[in-house]
């Protein structure tokens, strides 16, 4: 019984591990259902949200566990907590939009629990081999996924596209991590922060190249240019309730891996990595908003969108303090609603022929449905960081991070990019309000309503409350800092 | 006094935003419903502001009716004003039931959705005059962008929707780098209290640099020269209530800005950079006159016209004495009232016609007498005719510009004389000549409806032309307030050696803090 209370912290992933498996078995024995596989993607939803009761009634105490491997503290819970709230609300809207393409089958929800599963096994990973491990448990779920729509091309590119350069960038990333094991002799990212405080001259040439191939690897996975060019295409080509999910989850997974790989393992030698943050940031905040004006289709310009916007998550990250961790993760758990709001309303563009993905095609929204073109017009001003909308306090806090850090040119880089990205959010809210109407969609899915009206009041009314989000950010980023 | 106790400034920020969800609740068909709603909030929310006028203590110069609750740990919900920010509310809640009645039948699709954006416009507007926290302030003067974006947007005219994203976007661009300042002043002071910020004092070289962030900001907002290029654009496209409100209102959060922030925070800076301000007044005086002389929009006209009449605002606010920014201030109120004339003016002309383009009018004093007698009122407020209120305002800050310099002074007289040439060259192309256009035959004087809207702006024009005190004295002691303070850290200590005094740029020790001993 001791031996089994030791193990109490993993807890939730054991939840999620078991899920996924007792889920795999009824998918394969009950018969296949045409209409698809309703009882399997409504029991995901179930293992997800237990999973979440038992992250949030954790005792609230840090806890390592597998010889440092697995880390628990408040951080972790943070970060899981938006992963998994993020995964519900997107499993909630895909059912019924991937019943109506004829998708849903229980593979479907059982590789999306176990990319899940992944993810919270990156955000809790405290040494190189369970990052490693994490990390490619959620990509190769997530590179099915991808391709799910077996019949579709586009589907199938995007999922090979997925593959073929995901692979790569694992394969740089444990080159990295061997580099760093060869030059400190461990891989738990507590010896290793020892190992550098120790190195008086700070780091060894082997140590930072080692790092940059580490950062390289992860830079794929958050899609921070100059490694972002999967994004668009695999966001185009992949069924949208699947884009609405990478959008979300893995990038928060990703950034929270980065943020303790870079704030515990190598502190030391911040100045080296912090300028690989600040041109990843530079990079990308300034592609995001460029790239999109050109974009006629939503979902490729939601793929340069989530681009700038990791690369205001980097501005706190790059600032290197314990404000900026806390701005990344209340920048990050903002971003995940927009995403997914800005994602409900795109799955809800659908003509009676099937989805429709052009922007042209909002035309009048305004018109034939005025709450959706609100929803999606408050989450596109959002985005854009407008107050007094949520999005503007995600900005607020990165660059109140970067001021504080004198990071000065990032923080105006950040801000007029900011302001050119602003053109083309605009640009799709006076196609809904200002133009004459098209078409009209067919009715919307009880599910992504529901998505779309909890999103849309989360973004409206924020402004109200901020505290608390803001607080537990706090919390969060200080137990991160603890850590060190 | 127990209705002074009450959360005033709260409840009259927050009625209308009341109003537009009860209207968000209505049937799309009920327009009759949503205007009536629309009209009756904005009607109790001036009512409940009169009691805040008259409540107002004129004698003291901190802020009143302060209300403070918890909102981002250090950034609090606090809410106050003074004589200065007094003024604006009462102006805004003024015109706001005047602006509903105006599109009474000017807006026929969208009721709904326009009464809500207007009535979120007005809460957002009430916001930027109330704040008391910096991050509050951005947060209602950025907010402002968006119902503005979709009035303009959606209810403008042919070229809207260029208008409007000139509009959005140009003062995004400015904001944005004020955001960043209030940040630095943040990290500098551990505060966003925005009475504790006016007493702090920042390094000389850092006022520098917040001065210009927040200059961006305003000169955009307010606008300045060369910056105004915006305006013209939104004013011609925008419906009649969005001009009047983008005029009356959305323009006086910059030169509100210049005395909230720039000049009480970073006195150094406004004192090094006051010739700076004078030459780009004087150069938006003359030049947006001499362009308002060619302009064959109304519309047009009358913005490029606001752009030199904001031109004496910051004339004025620059020169720092107690005449020059009371002028300021009353030539902010005496625009509001007379641009919001002159707008609602073009927009009877445009419900009949449906242009603004002068070249159509001619004659219309024949068959529109009280139209032609109503905006005669206002033209020649415009032009600063003794007797209106357009005249006080310039002549206080001509009078404390030719204290500061008497070039100044005389260039910006000059003005004057452009804005007459163009104000009765157009009044006399539109209304007087024979009325030969025949599409003019059958135009109708002013309804009732609209001498209703008009009685209210032509009455305060004239009386405040002739009894200028109760504007005056309400911000008097702010005013003062705030010169006193700006001589106190400009000349920090007139004991150290006058020579430094004399040229002060070069002291990057900072001036600001006179009180160690060197």
């Amino acid at each position: 019984m001791q031996e089994l209370t030791t193990y109490a912290p993993a807890l939730p992933e054991i939840a999620v591990a078991v899920g996924a498996l007792l889920l795999l078995m009824l998918g394969v024995l009950r018969p296949p259902a045409p209409s698809g596989d309703y009882l399997v993607g409504t029991l995901a939803v179930v293992v997800l949200a237990i999973a979440i009761a038992l992250v949030v009634a954790a005792p609230d105490q840090r806890a390592v566990l597998f010889d440092g491997a697995f880390i628990v503290d408040g951080f972790g819970r943070f970060m899981k907590v938006l992963v998994l709230g993020g995964s519900i609300l997107v499993l909630v809207m895909s059912i019924g939009d991937l019943a109506r393409s004829r998708l849903l089958s229980s593979e479907y929800a059982v590789l999306l629990l176990l990319s899940v599963l992944g993810m919270m096994l990156m955000i809790s990973a405290g040494s190189l081999i369970s990052l490693y491990l994490g990390l490619e448990l959620q990509s190769l779920a997530l590179y099915v996924i991808a391709a799910i729509d077996r019949g579709s091309v586009r589907s199938s590119e995007a999922g090979l596209k997925y593959f073929v350069l995901g692979s790569l960038s694992s394969g740089m990333l444990l080159y990295g991590a061997s580099l760093i094991y060869g030059f400190t002799g461990s891989t738990d990212f507590a010896a290793i922060a020892g190992f550098v405080h120790g190195q008086p001259a700070g780091a060894s040439i082997g140590l930072t190249v080692g790092l940059v191939f580490l950062l390289v690897g992860l830079a794929f996975k958050i899609s921070a240019v100059p490694f972002h060019m999967w994004t668009p295409d695999v966001y185009e080509g992949a069924p949208t309730p699947v884009t609405a999910f990478f959008a979300a989850a893995p990038k928060l997974a990703a950034m929270a891996l980065l943020m303790r790989v870079l704030l515990t393992a190598f502190p030391g030698i911040a100045p080296q990595w912090q300028q690989i943050i600040v041109f990843l940031s530079i990079a990308s905040m300034l592609l995001g908003a460029f790239a999109a004006i050109g974009q006629t289709n939503i979902k490729r310009l939601m793929a340069y969108s989530s681009i700038g916007h990791i690369g205001y998550a980097l501005i706190g990250l790059a600032a290197d303090s314990e404000a900026g961790t806390q701005s990344v993760l209340v920048y990050l758990a903002i971003y995940l609603f927009m995403t997914i709001g800005a994602f409900a309303c795109i799955l809800s563009m659908r003509s009676k022929l099937g989805p429709v993905e052009e922007i042209d095609s909002l035309a009048g929204l305004a018109k034939t449905d005025l709450p959706m073109a609100f929803v999606l017009a408050m989450i596109l001003f959002s985005m854009a960081g407008v107050p007094p909308l949520a999005g503007f306090f995600a900005k607020f806090y990165v660059f109140a991070a970067a001021i504080k850090a004198g990071l000065y040119p990032l923080a105006i880089i950040g801000v007029l990019a900011s302001v050119v990205a602003a053109y083309y959010y605009l640009r799709v809210v006076k196609i809904m309000f200002f133009d004459d109407a098209r078409q009209q969609f067919v009715p919307i899915e009880q599910g992504t309503r529901f998505v779309m009206a909890i999103t849309g009041l989360f973004v409206l009314l924020f402004v109200f409350t901020p505290a608390p989000l803001v607080d537990m950010a706090l919390t969060a980023a200080r137990a991160l800092q603890v850590g060190q | 006094m127990d209705i002074a106790s009450a959360p005033l400034l709260s409840i009259i920020m927050f009625l209308p935003l009341v109003g537009a969800i009860i209207i968000a609740f209505l049937n799309p068909e009920a327009k009759g419903n949503a205007r009536w709603i629309a009209f009756w909030t904005t009607l109790v929310t001036f009512i409940v502001s009169l009691i805040i006028w008259f409540n107002f203590d004129r004698t003291a110069g901190g802020f009143q009716f302060v209300e403070q609750r918890n909102w981002l740990d250090v950034m609090k919900f606090k809410l106050g004003v003074d004589g200065i920010s007094v003024l604006f509310v009462v102006l805004t809640t003024l015109l706001m039931p005047l602006c509903i009645v105006s599109a009474w039948v000017a807006i026929e699709v969208r009721v709904k959705e326009f009464m809500i954006a207007f009535l979120v416009l007005e809460t957002l507007m009430l916001g930027v005059f109330c704040a008391l926290d910096i991050v509050l302030f951005y947060v209602f003067f950025e907010g402002g962008l968006i119902p503005m974006f979709l009035i303009i947007g959606i209810w403008g005219g042919p070229n809207r929707v260029y208008a409007t994203f000139k509009f959005f976007l140009y003062t995004l661009l400015g904001s944005v780098l004020m955001l960043l300042a209030l940040m630095a002043m943040y990290w500098h002071t551990g505060t966003t209290d925005i009475p504790t910020l006016m007493t702090a004092k920042f390094p000389a070289d850092m006022q520098w640099w917040l001065w210009l962030a927040f200059f961006a900001s305003f000169a955009v907002k307010l606008p300045m020269w060369p910056v105004h290029t915006w305006l013209p654009d939104a004013h011609v496209e925008a419906p009649t209530a969005g001009s009047v409100i983008l005029a009356a209102i959305l323009l006086k959060m910059g030169g509100y800005g210049f005395l909230r922030f720039s000049l009480p925070m970073f006195p150094i800076a406004s004192h090094q950079l006051a010739g700076f301000m004078y030459a780009l007044s004087v150069i938006a005086i003359i030049y947006t006159s001499l362009v308002a002389l060619a302009q064959t929009d109304l519309k047009k006209l009358i913005a490029y016209s606001s752009v030199a009449h904001m031109g004496f605002v910051t004339l004025g606010t620059f020169t720092f004495s107690t005449q020059g920014v009371e002028g300021a201030i009353f030539q902010m109120v005496s625009h509001g009232i007379v641009s919001a004339g002159l707008f609602l003016g073009v927009g009877v002309l445009y419900d009949r016609m449906h242009t603004h383009e002068i070249a159509v009018f001619g004659g219309l004093v024949n068959r529109m007498p009280i139209f032609a007698a109503v905006f005669m009122v206002f033209t020649l407020a415009n032009v600063g005719l003794p007797g209106t209120s357009g005249f006080i305002g310039e002549f206080l800050t001509l009078l404390a510009s030719f204290k500061v310099s008497t070039w100044v002074a005389f260039l910006a007289t000059t003005g004057v004389i452009w804005s007459v040439a163009y104000a009765l060259y157009v009044y006399r192309r539109v209304i007087f000549g024979e009325l030969v256009k025949p599409a003019l035959k059958g135009i109708a004087d002013m309804t009732p409806r609209e001498i209703g809207i008009m009685v209210p702006l032509v009455v305060l024009t004239l009386l405040l032309g002739f009894y200028p005190a109760p504007v005056l004295d309400v911000a008097a002691v702010s005013v003062r307030k705030l010169v006193t303070a700006y001589e106190a850290s400009v000349q920090p200590a007139p004991a150290v050696a006058k020579p430094a005094a004399a040229a002060p740029p070069a002291t990057p020790g900072g001036p600001a803090t006179p009180a160690p001993s060197p």
